[in-house]
Parts: structure tokens; sequence; C-alpha cells
């Protein structure tokens, strides 16, 4: 008889998960329970207790234009930057798997942007993006007036797209790169037997080889570009230039924190939860099935 | 058809040198066996006919065509794999086609050669399977159908049958053999099994740390090894080797007081030899017959048909392989015998073959 341990008493099972539960409960499921509660209330900015107002707060805010650039500005940055993101770690993870020169210099090097804090590289990158000196001074002085963040909504956007896709590149890499190595070795030389040159091999059989690897980056860049850019608009752009990169995690906190507006931050939280939660479904339902699992 | 013609062939990585200057003819439609241990550079040496290594020094040539610098794709060779590498996320008809497809040959055309190839493995019922769902054995054939229906000049094997069970490895064998009959193109085929190397090859190749050491037929192989390393090799249970010293009165066998009465024709006393003899050809006799080496039973293999007997030789280890139903116990003294002509030599500091006995008539010797 094999032995296996058994617990007779669910009650111990219950006992091990606890720790865990109570990780969750306090830091996921009371704050959001929180966040559903002040949503349906009004809170008053400076205390005082709360009325009961339905869903009020959604109507105001579902009606107001400000909200809906906001949420158009979101969807453009997280299209944009995941995109971006994810095609560079993928040329470049490409190309270290086929051990071109230096390639370990890559592997070492392009992990280290993840570690860096969101705040820290968007200050770094407003001095390198700033329109008066460096680079972009340069690329103003031939041509004037083409690139300023702080006038223009476009370029702002740019600068923050720029900042965060610089940023999960190397998350992206690491994750593409180990993708690449796990594909046998064979499997590309059979395929160079067939008569397959780099680029058809890359195609008929790297690409679906890591299609689970694409998706999961796919459903965590997009969450991630809407939860993440915080600390990058805020050092930026603060939102600006008029609402051009006001996204929706930012307004969250302009609103909840500098406008005192408390219940319609709230309300907020929720409909981009809902939204990250959406998104998640439709990309598990649509695009799952065409990834090929092993 | 194509005949294969390497030339001086070196391959190093970064200091190590792998392959040390091979030079081999294959002829066209031969069906050629490199057989070597683990580790002697013999899938290497496949690999550079490929295309899939860079070849270091020297030339590879197919059909008389230096290949050195032609991608895989270039040199008309089919290459099976020995874990398969089948496209996971193919059928097995996509895996079969992949070739036509990158060819770019009509879908119509493709599907019928697909068809062909499919009834000659008969896989035709798992066309539209993926090879998670396939037997090893399957797999091996789908893989076989991947390298046929390019038609090529060459087949290159790397070790295909050594992640099957014993029944279907042998099975694979046959198969492997008729394919060769009715397609006869050249193949090449690695193994570290001597069974599979001895049962398919026209000719084998023996290879052992980067360099050849015999190339024959395995009957010349194995009745004619060239050295120490290929006698010891080739065969199963390996052939039994004893050392000695050549003396006034023939041989003096190392680690005993021994004596045998060999002719010593063209030896210098003195000089220090290996004798071989394979287990087949000792016979064993009552203990205490005039002119038998006497030995201790040390454990009985029962193979069915026959039976291995392990002796100890004064220390040394020895076997003998019987098909009488003897069964000496454990411990019992036995005598061995064995004719003249059977005995193979070679020089015990370079390990070559010494052929001094051609000429000596058998006889019971001892």
């Amino acid at each position: 008889m094999e032995k296996r341990v058994t617990f007779s008493k669910w009650r111990i099972g219950i006992l091990f998960a606890v720790p865990q539960l109570l990780l969750i409960f306090t830091f996921f499921y009371w704050p959001a329970g929180q966040a559903v509660y002040w949503s349906l209330t009004l809170q008053q900015p400076w205390g005082g207790g709360n009325i009961w107002v339905g869903l009020d707060n959604f109507r105001s805010i579902l009606s107001n234009a400000d909200y809906w650039n906001s949420i158009t500005a979101s969807l453009v940055f997280a299209g944009i930057s995941t995109g971006l993101a994810m095609f560079i770690a993928l040329v470049l993870a490409a190309l270290t798997d086929r051990q071109l020169a230096g390639s370990w210099l890559y592997r070492v090097v392009l992990i280290w942007p993840y570690g860096i804090a969101a705040p820290a590289l968007a200050l770094a990158f407003r001095f390198i993006l700033a329109p008066e000196a460096g680079f972009m001074a340069v690329v103003n002085h031939f041509w004037p007036g083409v690139w300023d963040p702080g006038l223009d909504g476009a370029d702002a956007m740019a600068s923050i797209i720029v900042a965060f896709s610089w940023k999960y590149v190397g998350y992206n890499f690491i994750f593409f790169l180990a993708a690449f190595q796990a594909i046998p070795r064979s499997l590309i030389e059979a395929a160079a037997m067939d008569g397959s040159g780099v680029i058809r091999r890359f195609w008929d059989i790297q690409l679906p080889l890591i299609t689970p690897t694409i998706f999961f980056l796919l459903v965590i860049n997009i969450t991630e570009s809407f939860q993440d850019s915080f600390g990058i608009v805020d050092i930026m752009t603060a939102g600006g230039p008029a609402n051009a990169t006001n996204l929706m995690v930012y307004k969250i906190y302009s609103d909840g924190f500098k406008g005192l507006d408390y219940s319609g931050a709230a309300a907020q939280s929720i409909i981009l939860m809902i939204l990250i939660v959406a998104l998640t479904i439709v990309q598990f339902r649509f695009i799952e099935r065409r990834v090929h699992y092993r | 058809m194509a005949s294969i013609t390497i030339r001086g062939v070196k391959k190093n990585y970064a200091k190590t040198q792998v392959v040390h200057g091979v030079d081999l003819d294959f002829a066209s439609g031969e069906f050629v066996v490199i057989l070597g241990p683990s580790g002697c550079g013999k899938s290497t040496l496949l690999r550079m006919i490929a295309g899939l290594e860079e070849i270091s020094d020297g030339t590879i040539a197919i059909d008389n065509m230096v290949v050195n610098k032609l991608e895989p794709r270039e040199r008309g060779c089919a290459m099976v794999f020995q874990n398969y590498a089948l496209y996971p996320h193919m059928s097995v008809s996509q895996n079969i086609g992949y070739s036509l497809k990158v060819a770019g040959v009509p879908t119509a055309e493709r599907t019928q050669r697909i068809q062909a190839v499919a009834r000659v493995l008969e896989l035709e019922h798992l066309l539209d399977r993926k090879p998670m769902a396939l037997s090893g054995g399957q797999r091996q054939r789908v893989a076989m159908g991947r390298a046929m229906i390019r038609e090529p000049k060459v087949f290159l094997f790397d070790e295909p049958l050594s992640n099957l069970d014993a029944k279907l490895r042998v099975q694979m064998r046959s198969e492997i053999r008729k394919l060769h009959r009715r397609l006869s193109a050249t193949s090449v085929f690695v193994t570290h099994d001597q069974v599979e190397a001895m049962t398919l090859a026209d000719r084998l190749v023996v290879m052992n740390g980067g360099r050849v050491e015999q190339v024959g037929t395995p009957a010349e192989v194995y009745s004619r090894p060239a050295s120490r390393f290929v006698a010891t090799f080739v065969g199963a249970p390996a052939m039994n080797m004893l050392e000695g010293e050549v003396t006034l009165e023939g041989l003096s066998l190392l680690g005993g007081s021994r004596k045998l009465n060999v002719s010593r024709a063209g030896l210098a006393v003195g000089s220090k030899v290996a004798v071989g003899i394979r287990p087949e050809a000792v016979r064993m006799v009552a203990p205490g017959t005039p002119g038998a080496l006497e030995a201790t039973v040390d454990l009985v293999e029962e193979l069915g048909a026959g039976r291995v007997i392990y002796v100890d030789l004064d220390g040394a280890p020895f076997s003998v392989v019987t098909s009488e139903t003897v069964h000496p116990e454990p411990g019992s003294a036995i005598g061995l015998q064995f004719a003249e002509s059977d005995l193979h030599f070679f020089s015990s500091e370079t390990g070559g073959r010494l052929d001094v006995f051609k000429a000596s008539v058998p006889e019971p010797a001892l």
C-alpha cells in the first residue's frame, strides 16, 4: 500500500489555508468590498458619515465627457505600449536565441529596467525626452516645435508609452527568451533539413510554439498597463496637457485625493476593475483558442 | 542516389577536437552504419554531412560536389532524429508534408504525395492526429515519412531506434532495411548498438575517440577486428582479452604462470601482446584435460537458446558462450579449450591488430 498523508478532519485543511486567506481578505476582498460600498454612497470629504445614493455616482461619471476621454486614453495607452513592449522584446529574444555575438550581455542588461521603480524611470525619461535639452532639443533645433510633450497631447502620450514600454521590454524579453529556449533544438534543425530558412522557421515553428507565452504576456501587459502606469504618468505629465494623458488609474487618484471626491473615485475603481476583468475574459475566450499548448 | 566522399574532416569546439581527420567513401545506394560508443564523434560526423554542424577542416562531397558551404536544404539530405523532432503543433500529414509546403508544391500534389507515403508506412488512419496522440513506433514512422517524402539523395539516421522498446526496435530495424531496399537511397545510420549495426549495415564504420577504427562489412569487422577496441566493442558478450608476453616457448600469460603454446612467427621475444578470443569460440572440457586452461566458474547466465558462463582465469574475467545444456556450479573448476586459429593478437602498446598467425593451420592448441 502506498503511504499517503490524509486529513481526517477538514478543519486541519482550513487551518493550513488560513494565513493565505487572511492575506487575500485583508489586502483584496476587504478594500474591494469597501470600494463597492463607497461607490454606492456619497462620502463627506471631511468626515461625518455617508449617504446612500445608489447608482448615482456611476450615472454622473458615465455621463461625463472627461471620463470617456480618460477611458479612450487608457485604451490607446494599453494598446500601443503592450504592442510595442511585446514586439521589441520578441525581436530581441529571437535574436538572442540565435546565439548572436554578445547575446549574454542582452540577457543581463535587459532584465534591469523591470527592477527600476516606475517613478524613478519616469524621472529619467522626463529628462531624456525634455524638449529644451538633450537629444530632443537637437530634433527641435532642426524641426522647430516638432516635439513638446508639455503642450502637445500626442507627444505627452508618446512619452509615457516610451517609458512604460521600456520597462516592460525587459520583463517580456526574459519570458520570450525562456520560451524560445524551451523549443528543442532538433525541431529547428528538422525544419532546416526540410528546407525552411531562418524567417520561415520563425513563422512556422518557433512562433506557434511560443503562443502560450505570447498569450500570458498579452494578459499581463494589458493588465499592468492599466495599473502600473500611475507612477509614470504622475512624474512625467501629471495627466496633462489638457487631460491628454489622464489615464483611468491616474484620474482615480486625482479625483479622489486632489478633488476629494472619494465616492466618485471609488466608482471609477469599480469600473476599472470591471474593465480589466472583461478584457481578460475576452482574451481567454477569443485569443486562447489559437494557442498551442504542448 | 548519391555517393559521399569525406576527406580529412575535423571538428573543433573551441579548444577541444572531437573529430580528428576522417576519410571515408560511401558508394551510391549503400547502407552504411557508423558504430561507436557515445562521445566518439559519430553524431557530429553525421551532422556535418547534414549541414547542421560547421566543418572545421577537410571537405565533404555529395555526388562529387563539395558541400562544406551549402545550407542543409541545398544538400539533398533528409534526416531522422533520435527524438523524432516532430512539429508538435502540426498534424501528421502537416508534419510529413512540411518540406513540400516550404518548397511551394501545390496542395493537390502535396496531398497525393502525403497519401502515397502514408500508405507505405501504414499511417493513413493517423494523418489528422497530432504527434502527442501517437505511440513511439508511430512517431518513428512519421519521422521516416517526413524524410521519405522529399525523395532525398541521402538518408541520415541519428540513433533513430534508441527511444523504442526492444520488440519495436527489432521490428523497425527490418522496416528500415526493407525501405532501403525499396528506395535504394544512400543511407548513413549512426548507432551505439552493435546488434543494430551488424544487422543493418552493408558496410560498417567503427569509430572511437574521433577516429575511424575500422571500415568493412559486418562479417569482416566481426571476424578480423582491426584493433583491440573494435574487438571488444563488436560482439556480445565482448571478446575475452588476455595480456601476455612472447617467450621462447610461445606465450606466457600475465597474472599467472600459464602458458599458451602458440607459434610466435614474427613476434619479437619479450614483446607484450593482448590475446583475444571470442566467447563463442571457447569449448568447455572436463578439468584436467591435457592442454586445457583451468578456470573457476563465477556465474551462469541462462539465455534460453544457450548460456553465458563467466569464469575466473587467474583473476581475469573471461566468458564462454555455449549452446550445450551444461550447468556448471559456481565455484566448480572447468577446462577451457580453443583453436589457435580463433585467437586474435593485438599490440599492447598501439592496440593495433598483429597478423602473424594468418598462415597457421587450425589445430587443437594448448
